[in-house]
């Protein structure tokens, strides 16, 4: 898709509108490629400068190519009280990356979140879109070891 | 149902739909929240989908997914009606025997059965459960009984009645002195009187005005507008619509976190619904009263809570705060009229017009009516989503309604409020809590976050927990937060490390009361909350990290020397955890860990089943 497709594709658009715009680009790209950002500005006569300050204000937003798994750790109060900060550490360790990395082989990005409302099952990560619940060293272990194995399968 | 054309063809209806319902038709009800689905809920709805038409039972029971329960810690949990048998942590493997027994034969099933962790007894009801008993669940009545985006079901119990009778007998005006004399606050933290900022904004002049329903739930702690809009999306559009009439506003936005996928679904199904029988779009039920919601998703940022920065975020910007005022009631949304409430705001509007002002007001404390919803987590045994009245104690939230602290801890704080509220300890047990109560020991009510924490937690680093997360949250805009928030956190990470010399704690205190008078909006000015509270309750803990270069709770990495006690029976345990073979020692012998490559992660601590290692590095009973 192009960009103009794509700003065709959301109806008239306004100044407005920048946040959904980069969102859709996000969902297209898998995060916001700077010659993509040119192009928008020239569509919709937003400044560059001020779309770079929206990308870079929002967490959600990435200027760098991102994993194809995204596996995210909640560092909220709950998850923080019940061992949240060592579950960080250890997925850190098993993917041998630091937050906001990715992987080498461009298979996994780790993110914190300040928190991901799910904090009856604390502590709480999520890779892609499945929450996994009252994790420790032992279960990180072996969810990465499954994720890596399933990644060596489709390759 | 066909598209509604008046508000007597609502009312009927809105009749047929009651007239059709049988109350004592089995129901089997899976609860469909986010916790509950990370804990298999979708197969075992799957599994009973599948089991009741290999039983031929189609026409003799109904299937519903619902929103949250509330009581995440036991899902996937199953409820069966009429009777509301309780079954938590079900299984795919356990369905086929449910429907036998419980839902055709009307028998409990012992095995499945909840066990109170209090007093060790079986309980076979969903209202004999202490999680539920202690609890009045107003707001929350529609989560466990009904299909979230079924609008029929929705109509069936009662709702959209309270729009339906606003539109019918009310005016405006009558509308906002209802909501005024029902003693209705903003549930999203400052507990503003709702009424009244409604009438500010009916006031105001403009040419069109907007209601907005902030669902950017981001203390972190919280997520009872997550499970609202997941569980009852219907309940917060009846009350925006209900608000839009009183205000005259013809556009309403609902700003819901993008990190809530169920919540943003299950919302824009419901809105395409409701525009589908004309109870959204122009002339509603043909009242000449015409409202529409989209929904505007979060990009990720705490601030945007914040309803100035709210305002500045759905309009494209950095979610930067403005100055107040001129408040949005006044110039809001592209300068004109907008009133901001919270989505357990609104979710409160229908049950004050159904029930009315009087009802309302009986309930709750003289101050704070009606019913508020805590989150409640952290050490506690039963974790979830608590409804309670205003005024309830913190002991009976978190005794009788939570079970107490688990594996015979004992309490030590409750922090409440997220990063803007403070932690409280043993003796405000038994505050009533409301808004002015919290207000003066010094925490807040907040979006209503309720974390407990035991004596392993420490206060210090929860200090310094909240404040790492404001200063990664702060926006920039002004010095004090920007630059105070750091200073504080800079001076928390020193007294962790077993840095921090005497005079810091003066320091601390002149600093956090410097951010919170000079900061220009909410984020800033609380964020010194959860430091002064904590100094103001626990200073010993702060002294003793300071003094002592010790914490007390065994939590700060940095004052922790791990030692293997005399009570070591050697039985390897911890030898087989440490990740880096710090440990050694002979079979049946006493262990000893070298402290040069221990990396202090605790692991042998969590397993060691003889209590045998200590964090202090003292020979004496572990901590």
């Amino acid at each position: 898709m192009t960009v103009l497709e794509l700003l065709g594709s959301m109806g008239k658009v306004t100044p407005g509108d920048l946040i959904p715009i980069l969102q859709e680009v996000q969902n297209q790209y898998g995060y916001l490629p700077q010659g993509v950002l040119l192009e928008i500005s020239e569509h919709t006569i937003i400044p560059a400068s001020r779309i770079y300050g929206v990308a870079t204000f929002y967490e959600q937003f990435h200027l760098e190519p991102r994993g194809k798994h995204i596996i995210k750790c909640c560092r909220g109060t709950a998850c923080h009280v019940r061992g949240g900060s060592t579950l960080i550490k250890d997925i850190k360790n098993e993917l041998g990356i630091d937050e906001g990395e990715t992987t080498e082989d461009l298979q996994f990005t780790f993110e914190t979140v300040a928190c991901l409302g799910t904090c009856a099952l604390a502590p709480v990560m999520m890779v892609d879109d499945k929450y996994y619940g009252k994790m420790d060293a032992k279960k990180v272990k072996t969810l990465i070891a499954e994720l890596r194995s399933a990644v060596k399968e489709t390759a | 149902m066909e598209k509604l054309k008046s508000l007597s063809d609502f009312f009927s209806q809105h009749k047929a739909l009651v007239d059709q319902t049988d109350p004592n038709k089995p129901m089997i009800v899976v609860c469909g929240g986010t916790g509950c689905i990370a804990l298999g809920a979708v197969s075992v709805h799957q599994a009973f989908k599948e089991a009741i038409q290999r039983l031929g039972l189609t026409d003799e029971v109904t299937l519903k997914s619902t929103g949250c329960h509330g009581f995440c810690e036991k899902g996937p949990a199953v409820v069966i009606h009429p009777d509301r048998f309780f079954y938590p942590g079900v299984t795919p493997e356990d369905v086929t025997e449910i429907l036998e027994r419980t839902v055709m034969a009307g028998e409990a099933i012992e095995r499945l059965a909840y066990i109170d962790p209090a007093s060790g007894k079986k309980i076979t009801y969903e209202y004999d459960v202490p999680f539920y008993a202690g609890q009045e669940r107003n707001v929350f009545q529609y989560n466990g009984k009904i299909d979230p985006v079924d609008i029929e079901d929705y109509i069936s119990h009662g709702g959209y009645c309270g729009f339906a009778k606003v539109l019918d007998e009310y005016k405006p005006e009558e509308v906002i002195e209802t909501v005024i004399k029902a003693g209705l606050r903003g549930r999203g933290g400052g507990g503003f009187p709702v009424g009244l900022k409604w009438k500010f904004c009916h006031e105001a002049e403009g040419d069109k005005k907007y209601i907005i329903c902030n669902a950017d739930e981001g203390d972190p702690g919280a997520f009872m507008d997550r499970s609202l809009l997941e569980g009852t999306p219907h309940s917060v559009m009846e009350g925006m619509l209900i608000a839009g009439y009183a205000i005259g506003a013809s556009t309403g936005i609902i700003y819901v976190r993008a990190e809530y996928p169920l919540a943003v679904s299950n919302t824009a199904k419901a809105i395409e619904l409701a525009r589908k029988v004309n109870l959204l779009g122009g002339n509603i039920l043909g009242s000449g009263f015409s409202f529409d919601i989209e929904i505007r998703q979060g990009a990720g940022a705490f601030v945007c809570g914040e309803e100035t920065a709210l305002i500045e975020s759905i309009e494209g910007q950095r979610g930067m705060p403005r100055p107040r005022p001129p408040f949005p009631a006044v110039a809001g949304y592209h300068g004109r009229p907008t009133n901001i409430n919270n989505v357990e705001t609104f979710a409160n509007v229908p049950l004050i017009i159904n029930k009315g002002a009087d009802w309302y007001s009986s309930i709750g404390t003289e101050k704070s009516t009606g019913t508020k919803i805590f989150a409640l987590a952290g050490t506690v045994a039963n974790t979830g989503l608590v409804e309670v009245p205003m005024g309830a104690t913190l002991r009976h939230i978190v005794f009788d309604i939570g079970g107490g602290i688990p594996d015979g801890k004992k309490f030590k704080a409750a922090q409440l409020g997220g990063p803007s509220g403070g932690c409280l300890p043993t003796q405000h047990l038994d505050c009533e809590i409301d808004y002015d109560s919290l207000q003066s020991i010094g925490a807040m009510m907040g979006s209503g976050g309720l974390i407990v924490m035991d004596e392993t937690n420490c206060m210090v680093d929860v200090a310094k927990y909240f404040l790492q997360f404001v200063q990664a949250e702060s926006c920039g805009k002004c010095t004090p937060c920007r630059i105070g928030t750091r200073e504080m956190l800079d001076m928390l990470e020193k007294i962790c490390d077993g840095k921090g010399q005497p005079g810091d704690l003066e320091e601390l205190e002149k600093l956090a009361n410097d951010v919170n008078s000079a900061s220009l909006c909410g984020l800033g000015q609380t964020a010194p909350n959860p430091v002064l509270s904590t100094l103001k309750n626990f200073r010993a803990e702060y002294e003793a990290h300071i003094n002592d270069k010790r914490c007390p709770a065994g939590a700060c990495e940095a004052l922790l020397t791990y030692f293997i006690l005399e009570t070591c029976v050697g039985c390897g345990a911890c030898v087989r955890v440490c990740p880096v073979n710090a440990i050694e020692g002979d079979k049946k012998q006493r262990h000893i860990i070298e402290p040069g490559l221990c990396i202090k992660c605790g692991q042998c601590f969590n397993i060691c089943k003889f209590n045998a290692v200590s964090k202090d590095g003292k020979e004496h009973a572990a901590i």
